[in-house]
């Protein structure tokens, strides 16, 4: 009882202690009102209402599986498989190329049918391996661990071979994020809860409905870097999860919660980063530079299962919904499973919907056929009935100054995209072009239509390729 | 594929404000001060706005087609120059000066050097100024039948009382739009609570100007002198709607508190060592020349990184 008593105390000091550093660095406290945010940002309709109290459901693949051996960042996976070999659910079917690369799993059991270029949701062809579902789901024996007995080493290849990679949308390789130069230097280990981008759902189901599963990814992590605390940082639209975090890591000594406002992008790494802990990196710099370390809920689920249960990567949370979806969902996918398989899960369409985005609608990608594979960084399929882009004709800017408000990385869009349009790398890259992180609030906001995101993306590419030729 | 859909870079949505929907703001929030024009000066000053809007609108609908163009009135920025420019012409100004300084604004200031967004001055101020030149007799005559003599600037210029309330509610001899200091404000108001402008450059504009005439108007701090000042002339108007013009203030907002210092030090000098008792339309030109270089150097910091000396981030 008095045992009790003193750790409850000591655990309420630790946090204190914490908290004063946070709060050192940050200036602010939650406690007096401020909120914790960044400059700049948009506030679009959320659209969140379609799917949120949707719960997660399981989808069972239908058709053939397609698994393209890059989606992640860094080199492409080698199959180890050949056509006509019978895969088990959870049997590797294609390993790493490299360090930066992940490993593929095979998400049903079944028979090789090919390995073959197939088209992904950016449009491209990638060489893929397509299985075909002989809908037993007989699984391979996963080798489960505890935790407190995995070294730091022994942690890191077992989030490295489940081939987790973040998949809020980028797809790089967590095991590399996992291993920085210096691990003691990291203070935070964030768990982006953010969800800022509209209309998604599958973070905020999960927060719901497993948040012990994140949390257990998250004490993963942790015991990685000694020196860290841990940030679940939630945006204040989901104040349920926030009390679920709040009641669940009590009595935790090295995790804490932090509400962020509602803004878009508060996911984005480095305006999380600030809003969370105060510390500022640019467009040059690493989290870990700034002794953080980001990962989002899904790849905090995947990091926890790889690690305690040994089961790769298999499945994702992907959320259908828009206007023109009859029955917005969430679900639980098999990676591999078309999207055609996912439309009609949820009802199919009410009407023939004139745009299809594979993410949501700020950062995601335009597809023209519904006939791609769900990757591991597919977090949405958003069919909309109407498209603003081909809605708007762009004008002349006006100069009003609202994209310089709206960028979170304090940039000025309109003179960025000026120069991107007449092909003027110089004054681009003087003016900061490259610090620009292609969230797309510029091209929001802008009252003259004009594409600025569209025109800024495509200058960086430019620039980017320039500098690895040299 | 029968049903073919829309592929476009990222984002896919956009906000509902257009250039159009803010222009419209822009007129609405400048009709009490334009209705309180036509109530205090009467029936010619009606005509003389609906002349001066629909030449400012005919000018830019002939420039585009004769120049094979395409038509842009209908983002309504002309009626916006137009209107502006009919509330800086004196009430009994006749039809043809409205015509002519629309013309000018539009064609000279706005559309020969771009269009819409391109052009480096205030169309509605350049004009004025064209026209404070050409017809000074014209544009300096503010007797009409409501009131003779000088405006309450001028008498506040040379040393005579004046009503300060009468000036706050517009009741006194001066252009069309700059009279009634109420109207302004309320329809400034409009603007800000909007969104459409907001208070970096009027407010650092109007308390620098303020600041300047305690210091260097010889009358210390004299409320009723102030407020005259500030009521008075063509301040409200400028401070509010043609300094904030979006094409011709600098982008950043630094730059934009800048530009406001910088209006109500020029002002305040034009207004108390000029020959004239106005100077905001001096001002606000000059500083619109001077937008590019303050944009230059106050160009933000981007996110993440630090300042070092000399202006560059590092």
């Amino acid at each position: 009882m008095n045992d009790c008593c003193m750790r409850a105390k000591m655990i309420g000091a630790y946090k204190k202690q914490i908290r004063n550093l946070v709060t050192i660095q940050y200036g602010k406290e939650e406690k007096m009102g401020v909120k914790l945010t960044f400059q700049g940002g948009i506030h679009p309709y959320d659209g969140k209402d379609l799917s949120k109290d949707k719960p997660i459901t399981d989808v069972l693949p239908k058709g053939d599986l397609v698994y393209p051996l890059s989606q992640h960042i860094g080199a492409p996976a080698e199959p180890v498989v050949a056509k006509g070999d019978h895969v088990l659910t959870g049997q590797l079917i294609a390993k790493a190329g490299g360090f930066v690369s992940a490993p593929i799993y095979a998400s049903v059991s079944g028979t090789v049918k090919a390995i073959e270029p197939r088209r992904t949701v950016v449009g491209d062809n990638v060489n893929s391996i397509v299985i075909e579902n002989d809908g037993l789901y007989e699984e391979v024996e996963y080798e489960p661990a505890e935790l407190s007995a995995l070294s730091k080493e022994e942690i890191i290849a077992r989030v490295q071979k489940g081939g987790v990679v973040g998949m809020g949308g980028a797809g790089f390789p967590t095991h590399v994020k996992l291993s920085p130069k210096e691990p003691d230097k990291i203070d935070f280990v964030i768990v982006n809860c953010a969800e800022c981008e509209p209309y998604l759902t599958s973070d905020y189901r999960c927060m719901i409905e497993t948040p012990e599963k994140i949390i257990r990814g998250l004490k993963c992590s942790l015991a990685l870097f000694d020196n860290a605390v841990g940030i679940l940082a939630v945006e204040d639209n989901k104040k349920d999860c926030v009390e679920i975090f709040k009641k669940l890591t009590k009595d935790e000594d090295r995790i804490l919660v932090r509400q962020l406002k509602t803004k878009y992008p508060q996911g984005a790494e480095r305006q999380l980063i600030y809003a969370s802990t105060g510390r500022k990196i640019d467009s040059t710099m690493l989290p870990a530079d700034a002794g953080c370390v980001v990962n989002n809920v899904d790849t905090v689920i995947a990091i926890g299962n790889a690690v305690i249960e040994g089961k790769p990567l298999m499945h994702r949370i992907v959320t259908v919904t828009g206007d023109a979806i009859n029955d917005p969902r969430n679900f639980r996918v098999r990676i591999g499973t078309n999207y055609h398989e996912l439309v009609e899960e949820a009802g199919g369409f009410k009407a023939q919907p004139e745009k299809i985005v594979s993410g949501g609608p700020m950062m995601g990608f335009g597809i023209f056929d519904l006939d791609v594979p769900t990757t591991k960084t597919a977090s949405a399929l958003l069919c909309m009935l109407h498209d603003d882009v081909s809605a708007s004709e762009p004008s002349a800017c006006i100069n009003c100054g609202m994209c310089v408000e709206a960028c979170p990385g304090r940039v000025v869009p309109a003179r960025l995209a000026t120069y991107a349009e007449n092909g003027n790398k110089e004054a681009f890259v003087e003016n900061n072009g490259m610090e620009c992180c292609e969230c797309g609030c510029c091209s929001f906001v802008c009252p003259a239509k004009r594409p600025l995101t569209q025109d800024i993306k495509s200058m960086r590419k430019m620039v980017l390729a320039d500098r690895r030729k040299k | 594929m029968e049903n073919k859909m829309k592929v476009s870079s990222n984002p896919h949505i956009r906000s509902f404000l257009t250039t159009q929907k803010i222009m419209l703001c822009v007129i609405i929030a400048l009709l009490p001060a334009a209705g309180f024009g036509v109530y205090n000066f009467g029936l010619s000053a009606l005509v003389l706005i609906v002349v001066t809007i629909a030449s400012a609108v005919l000018s830019e609908l002939l420039f585009n087609l004769i120049c094979h163009r395409k038509a842009t009135i209908s983002d309504l920025s002309a009626v916006v120059t137009g209107l502006l420019l009919a509330l800086n012409l004196p009430p009994k100004a006749p039809w043809w000066i409205g015509v002519i300084g629309a013309a000018f604004a539009i064609i000279v200031v706005k559309m020969l050097f771009g269009g819409l967004g391109q052009n480096f001055m205030n169309p509605a101020l350049g004009a004025r100024c064209f026209l404070l030149i050409s017809f000074t007799s014209i544009m300096t005559d503010f007797d009409c039948d409501a009131y003779t003599g000088a405006t309450p600037l001028a008498l506040v210029k040379s040393g005579k009382g004046v009503n300060v309330f009468d000036m706050v509610i517009g009741k006194t001899a001066g252009t069309i739009g700059e009279t009634s200091m109420i109207a302004l404000v309320f329809g400034a108001c409009f603007l800000l609570l909007l969104g459409v402008i907001d208070l970096r450059i009027p407010g650092s504009y109007i308390v620098t100007f303020v600041i300047f005439i305690t210091l260097f108007g010889g009358r210390g701090l004299d409320f009723g002198y102030i407020s005259a000042q500030l009521a008075g002339g063509g301040l409200m108007l400028g401070a509010f709607f043609m300094a904030t013009d979006y094409v011709t203030r600098p982008i950043t907002p630094k730059g934009q508190i800048v530009f406001g210092i910088l209006l109500g030090i020029l002002t305040g000098v034009f207004r108390i060592f000029g020959a004239s008792a106005e100077g905001v339309s001096y001002a606000i030109i000059i500083g619109n020349l001077l937008t590019p270089l303050i944009e230059k150097v106050t160009m933000p910091t981007p996110f993440g990184q630090k300042k070092v000396k000399g202006g560059k981030t590092a």
